[in-house]
């Protein structure tokens, strides 16, 4: 029953081309493996996100100990998509105060390591810094750099694991591994609901492959009456029992960025 | 007390002036005001090394320097960033200026500002040898990475592959120096009043400097040349009414710089160089070294740095101000425990191995609360011999403990 579901999903994916090829050659459709289905689910979870141009948003960031006691960040991050590379994201922190005027640029790349710089407002200095410290703490949080990169289709591999009801919806739980030997996660499972291809949770399992940390996602908002985006975001680390809570406010689109706001010598001037 | 030398003054005055005549309009306006200010406290464990000088063992000290932005729209910002320091026993060290006061246009490849201003360029750690526009304001820090406000009009070019920066910098700032019977000085007192100029206009000399920064893939190399007032003075033996004393003077010099860094994956290599005419025979100067970091160590949130540099000087001091960093290697480890509260330490040591003077220091910080921070500040000098340029403040070792309230 499940591997007719699958048969049948496929073939609404790779509609209408691949409807032709289906009907030409049943034996290939029912070829299809685990690794093909799941990165045809990641494909159209990424087709779905394209195509959004540039967006402006403020976050909250709370750091939770494992005592409950909490730490407030806040920063503003403006992204621009690249249309045949990884995003351009700038952020700019705004508290706690020491660190208020600090940005934050990154030129992700599809393939190879990322471009990062870094400002130092009292020094006016900007440094270009190491990306290879993926699996390193952003602002002390539970969130790693990784995990707040763009999530370029290319730097996973994937598979189907199962169809899940998840939270009162119907979803794919897929799995996807870092293709990056510096990522700090051995695999991740994700839960996307059918409906949407958004993503709901995902579970991060280290590189012994034991769980370490499980982030969920809620209050999506649809903008620009296509692109969802979740407006809340919970990273709970099993292993330290600490959590960190993400909160987006105010999401504008089309915003009208060029390339010339994201490059080191405006990073001096960011605001 | 005059704060400000007359160029300066004069600086400002047109930049009120031009805020005053365009009213910032009140609908799309935002203003942005905060700052810093800062208690510490200097602990000089030594005895002084000289007659009449301070012991100032215990030496408490005070700053305040907010900062105001005015966001005209997207593409106009006006920043004004006042400092001001009171010391419990440096009158020098007690002082005022404008950090930054100026003018800031956003073009869609360009940008402009106009004002008081800060500009900073280089890579390596344990030497700026390259960093020239903004003079060094010496009382704060004998690090020299403390600078004063420098007027001057900017235009920065940009391209995909780069950005093309011009300045001209009308207005000398004077580099600052502790107060001739305190610490972190030597026997002969300095005559800050009356600095000397090569050139006929003296501080009224309009500088030039030029950047070209490009970015060749995980390859960055910028060229910059600096045409106009040295930042460094010589100090020249004078005697002032049987006494001798040491007078500022600021040669007219030329200096061509050169900055590399490679981006490798735990490693960064970096250079900087500069030549420079107008101080005896052109000389090179050279540093160059890497900072490797070991992420996440032993399974922790800690990343460790290791600082490795090396410094060259050809300067000939006879004609051209001596430098410390002349034959030395600097070696250190940077700390981050990447924890809530951004625990950072940085531990350094440079050794000139031709002298044998060594230099170390410690530099710690911890975040308290979201508007306090804990700072720990060491600098010690090692077994300097007489004619180091640092034996005259080799018994100056000090700790330093500084809580700053940011606002």
């Amino acid at each position: 029953m499940k591997s007719n579901d699958t048969r049948r999903h496929s073939a609404w994916l790779l509609a209408p081309l691949g409807m032709l090829a289906l009907l030409l050659s049943p034996v290939w459709a029912s070829a299809l493996t685990a690794e093909d289905k799941g990165l045809e689910i990641a494909t159209e979870a990424d087709q779905r996100d394209t195509g959004f141009g540039d967006f402006r948003v403020e976050l909250t960031m709370i750091l939770r100990n494992k005592h409950k006691q909490e730490t407030t960040r806040l920063m503003r991050n403006t992204t621009r998509e690249q249309a045949d590379d990884g995003d351009k994201t700038l952020i700019v922190f705004d508290n706690p105060r020491d660190v208020k005027g600090t940005a934050f640029l990154s030129h992700t790349h599809k393939a190879g390591s990322d471009d990062q710089w870094l400002f130092l407002p009292a020094l006016k200095r900007v440094k270009r810094i190491s990306s290879s410290n993926k699996s390193g703490p952003f602002m002390g949080s539970e969130f790693s750099f990784e995990d707040l990169a763009s999530q370029e289709l290319e730097k996973y591999t994937y598979k189907y694991i199962a169809d899940e009801t998840y939270d009162g919806h119907d979803d794919f739980m897929i799995e996807r591994i870092p293709t990056d030997p510096k990522s700090g996660y051995y695999r991740q499972v994700v839960w996307l609901d059918k409906a949407e291809y958004r993503v709901w949770k995902i579970d991060f399992y280290d590189r012994k492959n034991e769980l370490l940390k499980t982030l969920t996602y809620s209050d999506y908002k649809q903008y620009l009456n296509k692109y969802w985006r979740a407006n809340h975001m919970e990273m709970i680390n099993h292993q330290t029992g600490k959590s960190t809570t993400l909160k987006f406010i105010g999401y504008k689109f089309a915003i009208g960025t060029t390339e010339m706001d994201f490059t080191p010598n405006r990073l001096k001037n960011a605001r | 007390m005059k704060i400000l030398g007359e160029p300066v003054a004069r600086f400002v005055y047109l930049m009120l002036a031009a805020l005053v005549v365009t009213p910032p309009d009140a609908e799309s306006g935002e203003w942005d005001v905060g700052g810093q200010s800062s208690l510490e406290l200097r602990y000089f464990p030594y005895p002084t090394a000289y007659a009449g000088q301070k012991n100032m063992k215990l030496s408490p000290s005070g700053t305040i320097e907010p900062e105001l932005i005015y966001e005209l729209d997207g593409s106009n910002r006006f920043t004004a960033s006042p400092f001001a320091r009171l010391d419990a026993n440096d009158k020098r060290r007690t002082h005022v200026d404008l950090r930054e006061f100026n003018w800031l246009h956003l073009g869609s490849s360009w940008d402009a500002s106009m004002g008081i201003g800060k500009v900073f360029w280089g890579v390596t750690e344990s030497v700026h040898l390259v960093d020239i526009i903004n003079q060094t304001d010496l009382v704060e820090d004998i690090s020299g990475e403390e600078k004063l406000g420098q007027p001057m009009v900017n235009v920065n070019i940009e391209q995909m592959w780069g950005t093309l920066s011009l300045f001209a910098l009308p207005g000398f700032r004077p580099r600052t120096f502790t107060s001739d019977n305190a610490r972190l000085h030597g026997p002969l007192a300095i005559d800050t009043a009356n600095p000397q100029y090569e050139s006929s206009k003296g501080k009224r000399h309009v500088d030039w400097a030029g950047r070209l920064a490009v970015t060749l893939g995980d390859l960055d190399i910028s060229i910059s040349h600096f045409q106009g007032t040295s930042r460094e003075p010589r100090l020249l033996l004078k005697n002032r009414g049987g006494q001798d004393v040491l007078q500022p003077y600021y040669d007219q010099i030329g200096q061509t710089g050169l900055e590399l860094q490679l981006t490798t994956e735990n490693t960064l290599w970096k250079a900087e160089s500069i030549t420079r005419s107008g101080q005896g025979k052109r000389f090179y100067a050279t540093v160059a070294g890497f900072e490797h970091t070991f992420y996440g160590v032993a399974e922790s949130r800690a990343d460790i740095g290791l600082l490795v540099e090396y410094m060259y000087d050809g300067r000939d001091p006879r004609f051209a101000p001596p430098s410390i960093a002349n034959h030395d290697i600097f070696a250190g480890f940077r700390m981050a425990l990447n924890d809530t509260q951004d625990t950072t330490a940085l531990l350094g040591g440079s050794w000139d191995y031709r002298s044998d003077a060594g230099f170390v220091n410690l530099e710690a910080e911890r975040r308290l609360t979201d508007h306090l921070k804990l700072e720990v500040k060491g600098r010690f000098f090692v077994h300097v011999p007489d004619g180091d340029p640092t034996a005259f403040i080799r018994n100056d070792d000090f700790l330093e403990l500084k809580f700053r309230w940011y606002f």
